[in-house]
């Protein structure tokens, strides 16, 4: 592994060749990163031909090459999108200075925290998929989770790359660390609660990639405002990988819903029951998967009163979702934003200072995004003509992180006593028999245009490929 | 293919909001800032977007490509489509007639489009033919790799003007110009079939500053002038509206009247796909109509070079070229010095005094035997470039041809769309 040319091998636009010490420590790292892959990666996928999508630059041409290749062999690539060499940072305390290509002394400690944080979801993400290729409802399907897959592994790259060229010893040894924790070990976790959830099934898959990859689009986009202009440079190119993911997830959701809604429509009931009889996930469960992922999912984005968000913020090190585009003075200080509490049994807002509310900014962010695609899949329903509804639950809803955790609160947002959540609990979130039915459904469908009874075929196929496409080749 | 714009028609680029999940690639991707967005939809500026293709294969979902042919007064504005919950259909062709697109745009817009209600009668049963289906998105193995988006809109290049002469016989009222750009020490490299787009100066009537318009390269990779670095345009001069009244093609004028020594804002070159094959068996056959010509004229062009200096073993090239009269052909004069071994010219006109009217497609059939021989081999390589009216046409002919010579179309059309070997640039 220590002959690799990694130019070629390793497509990249950071002078990897020119550069002796990262190349160093990229030939350190690479072999002990394709032992993780081995080990933990994708199950039984060794052999595969993928029909992939590979960045071989960051040009629009260059960076959706498709073809088949062995995802061990899929170009990891060290990308950064063009630098602007008049960048000023935009927001906090050093608005309107140059940004920094290199990382400030006093800020070394919080943005390498940073990093790794964002690191260490990459490869989990990878370890709680791992099982999945061998239930996939189709090719189709198959294709799409190991594209996410590679590319969640080309994020952990590109995290590995600003921890070993910027943060020297430090660096070398967070990046090792991200291949030593493994998502749900009871000993060495993954940092962040969500990542350390079982991904046990595809509706959960498809859950995971539209709420918690959704998450990550949000966590980019505000990295990508950062003083530090590698890091903002690098998470603006991964959000572009970033979107197939959660392309995954909203359009598997929607073909679930599809084919529910056109079972219903056949055997003409909602009753739950037929409907699983039918082979088809019904429209409460669903939902209850909604609600788990999606309340697991805001707990990522932290504290809803956090001091290290107002440090971040006022020291240029993560801005906001599309700072750029909003029109205040982009400093924040005596401005305050509504958090939730829970006063006397009841949920009351109440003001805090805004810099410290930067992660329920973000949060709600997210809500927006997320409801209004919860929207798109209530479209599916509309046009069928079922009349249910999927929602979202309330933002308090269980929550374990912040001032809402531990607080037992319907999904509707009424504060519940815990004789009343013991009751309901299985009406709100999945529960076992639940996911033993879900289970139940999985068999593995790989021959090419062919689909698992509970889901639809998508609209269309990848690349403009037909549906029925060769997307993987077995070997 | 500015003509297009200026003819008063465009291919509106629009985004499916069914499938896309406002994930944002499309607007990172753009060169051009073309695209935007509310909490609602993402959205293309019709006025902004120059057709270049970077957002297509980077959108995960598939919904960015979608395109629709519309009259320039009725193209879609943003506001329209940020209220959108799906696609709007196609207009039906009575509906640009009734917007003035088809009589406008010249008689071979009727004309080209006249055999496909006859086609779809005969197939009523049938789904609808989709022509566009079997365009190509790839280049050809051999092609040269194509450079793009080297001056993008925001930073154009300066080129001097070097030549500037009407290639339609004069006096007639379909006035075309060759022109030919130099761009001194800057690179500039460009394929045959690729274009550029030239930056009218000024304003337009709402004080912002006018958009590119893009033109298909006329010349060789190697110039114009061989060896030196300059490129060649076809352009036709816009006088009038779709319904005769006079008009000024805003770009089209500028270009027509500039004169040696002018200088020009260039932005581009665009394009990676609609380039021809370098292999020494490839054949070409070519299908135009009007400007359309110009990456024709660029391939024949190459390939004449290549055959004069001993270097090429000679794949066929075969040309199908249409205009309403001999006089508004661009480069009637130079087609017919062509040697004919080396390249097998068929020209329609559909407006000749005292002839009856004959389109590309017409002749495509009547040549059926020599295409059907063409479309077996594997290494011919089909390009139609003009007005969109007359791809569903010159499809149905290739496909006509393809089952009356027992071969399967869906099997030919696919390999032909799978290899880039058939390539649609209409407008």
């Amino acid at each position: 592994m220590s002959t690799i040319n990694y130019s070629e091998k390793i497509p990249n636009n950071v002078n990897l060749g020119e550069d002796r010490t990262l190349q160093r420590a990229l030939e350190g790292w690479q072999p002990n990163f394709i032992n993780w892959w081995d080990d933990v990666g994708p199950e039984g996928s060794t052999n595969h031909d993928v029909y992939l999508r590979t960045a071989v630059s960051v040009d629009p041409q260059g960076w959706a090459q498709f073809g088949h290749v062995k995802m061990r062999d899929y170009r990891w690539g060290i990308f950064l999108n063009p630098g602007d060499a008049n960048r000023e940072i935009h927001f906090g305390d050093h608005k309107g200075e140059k940004v920094w290509q290199d990382v400030p002394g006093e800020h070394r400690a919080n943005l390498r925290r940073i990093i790794v944080t964002q690191g260490d979801t990459e490869p989990a993400s990878v370890e709680q998929q791992r099982h999945l290729g061998l239930t996939a409802p189709s090719m189709y399907d198959l294709r799409n989770l190991f594209q996410i897959n590679v590319e969640e592994g080309r994020h952990l790259w590109a995290m590995v790359y600003l921890l070993q060229k910027h943060f020297g010893r430090d660096g070398r040894e967070e990046a090792d660390a991200l291949l030593q924790r493994t998502s749900g070990d009871a000993n060495n976790p993954r940092i962040l609660g969500a990542f350390n959830e079982k991904t046990p099934d595809w509706l959960a898959f498809f859950m995971f990639t539209y709420f918690t990859d959704r998450d990550g689009k949000f966590q980019l986009a505000a990295l990508a405002e950062s003083a530090f202009d590698p890091l903002a440079r690098t998470t603006k190119f991964m959000l572009t990988e970033e979107a197939h993911h959660m392309f995954v997830g909203e359009s598997g959701v929607s073909r679930v819903l599809a084919r529910t809604a056109q079972v219903m429509n056949e055997l003409k009931t909602d009753d739950a029951q037929k409907i699983r009889a039918a082979g088809c996930i019904d429209l409460p469960t669903i939902q209850r998967y909604l609600n788990f992922h999606y309340s697991v999912t805001i707990d990522l984005f932290g504290a809803d009163q956090s001091s290290n968000a107002a440090i971040f913020y006022s020291s240029g090190l993560k801005g906001r979702y599309e700072e750029g585009k909003r029109t205040d003075d982009h400093i924040l200080k005596g401005q305050t934003y509504k958090v939730l509490e829970v006063k006397d049994g009841q949920l009351v807002e109440k003001d805090v200072p805004m810099l410290n509310a930067l992660n329920e900014v973000l949060r709600d962010d997210f809500i927006k995004d997320s409801v209004a695609g919860v929207g798109r899949w209530n479209k599916v329903l509309e046009k069928a003509g079922i009349p249910t509804r999927l929602t979202v639950p309330h933002k308090a809803f269980n929550r374990q992180i912040g001032a809402l955790a531990g607080i037992k609160m319907s999904p509707e947002g009424r504060v519940v006593n815990e004789v009343e959540w013991a009751a309901k609990k299985n009406e709100w979130l999945p529960s076992s028999e639940d996911f033993a039915f879900v289970a139940s459904l999985m068999g593995r469908v790989v021959e090419p245009g062919k689909f698992a009874g509970w889901i639809s075929p998508p609209v269309m196929g990848i690349n403009r490929q037909p549906v029925d496409f060769e997307y993987v080749r077995f070997g | 293919m500015d003509m297009a714009v200026e003819a008063g028609v465009i291919k509106q680029h629009l985004i499916d909001p069914e499938i896309c999940i406002r994930c944002n690639t499309c607007e990172a991707t753009c060169p051009v800032n073309a695209i935007t967005h509310d909490d609602n939809n993402y959205v293309v500026r019709a006025d902004i977007c120059n057709g270049c293709m970077a957002c297509i294969s980077p959108c995960p979902t598939g919904s960015i490509d979608n395109w629709r042919t519309m009259p320039l007064v009725r193209a879609y504005s943003i506001e329209e489509q940020l209220t959108w919950e799906s696609l709007p259909a196609e207009l039906s062709p009575e509906e640009l007639e009734a917007a003035g697109v088809s009589a406008d745009a010249g008689e071979e817009i009727a004309a080209a489009a006249a055999p496909v209600p006859a086609q779809a009668q005969t197939t009523a049963a049938e789904p609808v033919f989709n022509s566009a289906q079997y365009g190509a998105t790839v280049p050809p193995w051999s092609a040269a790799h194509a450079y793009t988006n080297l001056f993008p809109p925001k930073t154009p290049t300066t080129a001097t003007v070097v030549g500037n002469f009407n290639c339609t016989e004069a006096g007639f009222e379909s006035e075309t110009h060759h022109i030919v750009l130099d761009f001194g020490v800057v690179p500039f490299p460009v394929l045959e079939g690729q274009s550029i787009g030239i930056v009218p100066p000024g304003v337009d009537a709402i004080g912002k500053r006018h958009h590119a318009r893009q033109y298909s390269v006329a010349s060789p990779r190697n110039g114009e002038r061989p060896g030196y670095n300059n490129v060649s345009l076809t352009v036709k001069r816009v006088t009038e509206d779709h319904q005769g009244d006079p008009v000024r093609g805003v770009c089209s004028n500028y270009v027509c009247d500039l004169k040696v020594g002018d200088t020009v804002q260039v932005v581009g070159p665009f394009g990676a796909s609609f380039l021809m094959p370098n292999h020494p068996k490839s054949h070409i056959v070519m299908i135009c109509t009007g400007t359309g010509s110009a990456p024709m004229r660029a391939m024949t062009e190459w390939r004449r070079r290549l055959r004069k200096s001993g270097k090429f073993e000679g794949g066929k090239l075969m040309l199908f070229f249409g205009a309403r009269t001999q006089q508004e052909l661009p480069y009637f004069g130079p087609l017919q010095s062509l040697p004919k071994d080396f390249i097998d010219i068929n020209l329609a006109f559909s407006r000749t005094p005292g002839s009856p009217k004959r389109y590309v497609q017409d002749l495509m059939r009547e040549r059926a035997a020599d295409l059907a021989a063409l479309l077996k081999d594997g290494a011919s390589h089909f390009y139609v470039c003009g007005l969109k009216s007359m791809e569903e046409g010159v499809v149905l002919a290739l496909r006509d041809v393809a089952t009356e010579a027992g071969l399967d179309w869906d099997t030919v059309g696919a390999a032909l769309k799978r290899e880039g070997r058939l390539h649609l640039e209409t407008y």
